[in-house]
């Protein structure tokens, strides 16, 4: 836990990620989330303009005609800011695809949401960031998929991104709008963080995100193409903090490190369905991005159920709560109120059981060959991307990964 | 005004006038009866004397002039409060939630 969010003697702080393996995280966690949720991340379509391969978007994309309609979307803001919701993500895919962002945006700021939009912002022009600041949108955060341009159009596949991205950098800040530059880091860009760090300050962001990708959907596929080192992560991790230092009161740096290095895990999203839920672009309620990887969950749609009743009794939200379901070693594990086993999904896709001890733990019996697997893979050079795309989405639903067999 | 690009660290003193950047919203949360202040991928939780302290953040009283304020409302010494309200300005500004 980073020096803020132990949060001193007036005033704790919690982190809302949109980052979906950070969730809700920080020393008032339990006092906020003891009533009800803080976060919740819309994704209001799988429609991208962009094709990274690092999307942690699953590899079967939602079609167009699946879509939640407007009047869904804007109940949704309404539950959630009745039911105790304090912010909201509106993510995707690309959330400004959808023409009615507008209303969404509306919608959430009526109904008390602090709404934060994620956006890669190849096609957002400066009347429509205006009519959305105008809305109350309390938050823009951009991504960059390198500070090389040349770079960066190659990883998200996309000509001429980069200059449109600074163009719409500069409209947030001159509209007195806060901007968080989102960097996903992975092999091709590692050796430009301090660089990421440089333009966040020039861009006058607030804050930056040194986004270590997660192995998820379609990051979970390409890994091989962009594993870092062992080397190449501590050496970023420890600039990162460096900088931090330096730029206090400047630049926040939030860190989402990556974990196959770890020797404890993440507390996966601050606990399942403790603080964040997740809402798919047709309408499944989930308690992470990813949590449809495991087949057992059943999930429910807000167009069946009211959110809070999603929230309070659906078997997807109850199967992982608390520390009842655990097996050893985290039964008994004095960690397990802390980072509550890891993540399921991670479990889920290393050791076929969504119930065991995350891999990136120390003390699962799976951690060895999975330090030894992204040893390896880094150590390869890196195999072409597989781009997130519909097409490749179909090619990659007939292979998959196969899950590793226990160490003996 | 721009608030959101500040290029220097705000040192927190007894004639800085602070102020909440218009980014962040200090609400009460009646569900959690509670005050909640809400931030860029941030919820903070003021207790009743950071909420006292943010509420007179207005950019045109003092430092000086908060904790003046605040040693009347609470029968304090004003050397103990100001110190306090210095540390928790001080640490607010550090994350860019205070504007001087």
């Amino acid at each position: 836990m980073s020096e803020e969010l132990k949060g001193n003697g007036h005033c704790q702080s919690v982190i809302v990620d949109d980052e979906p393996t950070e969730g809700v995280a920080g020393s008032a966690t339990a006092t906020l989330c003891a009533r009800a949720p803080v976060g919740l991340l819309a994704e209001l379509t799988h429609r991208c303009p962009l094709q990274c391969s690092y999307c942690s978007n699953p590899i079967e994309l939602e079609r167009v005609n699946r879509e939640l309609s407007t009047e869904m979307w804007v109940s949704v803001m309404k539950q959630a800011g009745a039911m105790g919701i304090l912010q909201v993500h509106l993510s995707g895919g690309e959330p400004t695809a959808r023409k009615d962002l507008e209303d969404i945006v509306s919608a959430a700021s009526e109904s008390g949401l602090y709404s934060n939009l994620i956006t890669a912002a190849v096609t957002l022009n400066r009347a429509r960031l205006e009519d959305l600041a105008k809305r109350d949108l309390d938050h823009v955060q951009i991504s960059f998929q390198d500070v090389d341009a040349e770079n960066a159009e190659r990883i998200g596949a996309y000509p001429g991104a980069t200059a449109k991205k600074l163009d719409v950098a500069r409209w947030v800040t001159e509209l007195g709008l806060p901007l968080t530059v989102n960097a996903p880091i992975h092999r091709h860009n590692i050796h430009n963080v301090g660089r990421y760090i440089d333009l966040a300050v020039k861009l006058g962001a607030q804050r930056l995100e040194v986004a270590h990708v997660q192995y998820y959907g379609w990051a979970y596929l390409n890994r091989a193409a962009l594993i870092p080192t062992y080397e190449q992560t501590i050496q970023s991790i420890e600039l990162v903090e460096r900088e931090r230092e330096r730029l206090k009161g400047v630049l926040t740096i939030d860190m989402v490190v990556p974990d196959y290095y770890a020797k404890r895990p993440k507390p996966c999203m601050g606990g399942w369905g403790k603080g964040f839920m997740n809402i798919t672009p047709a309408g499944k309620v989930l308690p992470c991005h990813a949590a449809e990887t495991i087949k057992t969950l059943q999930f429910d749609n807000v167009q069946d159920r009211p959110l809070l009743d999603i929230w309070l009794n659906s078997q997807a939200f109850n199967a992982f709560r608390g520390t009842e379901w655990m097996k050893e070693p985290c039964r008994s594990c004095a960690f397990k109120e802390i980072d509550f086993g890891g993540c399921r999904c991670q479990a889920m896709a290393i050791t076929a059981d969504a119930a065991n001890t995350d891999p990136a733990c120390a003390l699962s019996p799976y951690h060895g060959e999975m330090v030894a697997l992204a040893r390896a893979e880094a150590a390869k050079p890196p195999t072409p991307f597989i781009y997130r795309n519909p097409r490749n989405a179909v090619e990659a639903a007939k292979t998959g990964q196969r899950p590793l067999v226990p160490a003996e | 005004m721009n608030e959101a690009a500040s290029p220097e660290r705000l040192v927190v003193d007894r004639e800085t006038r602070p102020h909440l950047p218009t980014y962040l919203k200090l609400r009460f949360d009646a569900g959690r009866d509670r005050w909640v202040l809400l931030a860029p991928e941030r919820v903070l939780t003021p207790d009743q004397t950071a909420v006292a302290v943010l509420k007179l953040c207005d950019g045109k009283r003092t430092v000086q002039e908060i904790v003046e304020a605040l040693a009347k409302d609470y029968s304090a010494p004003a050397d103990v409060i100001r110190a306090d309200v210095i540390d928790l300005l001080q640490g607010l500004a550090d994350k860019g939630y205070i504007k001087g």
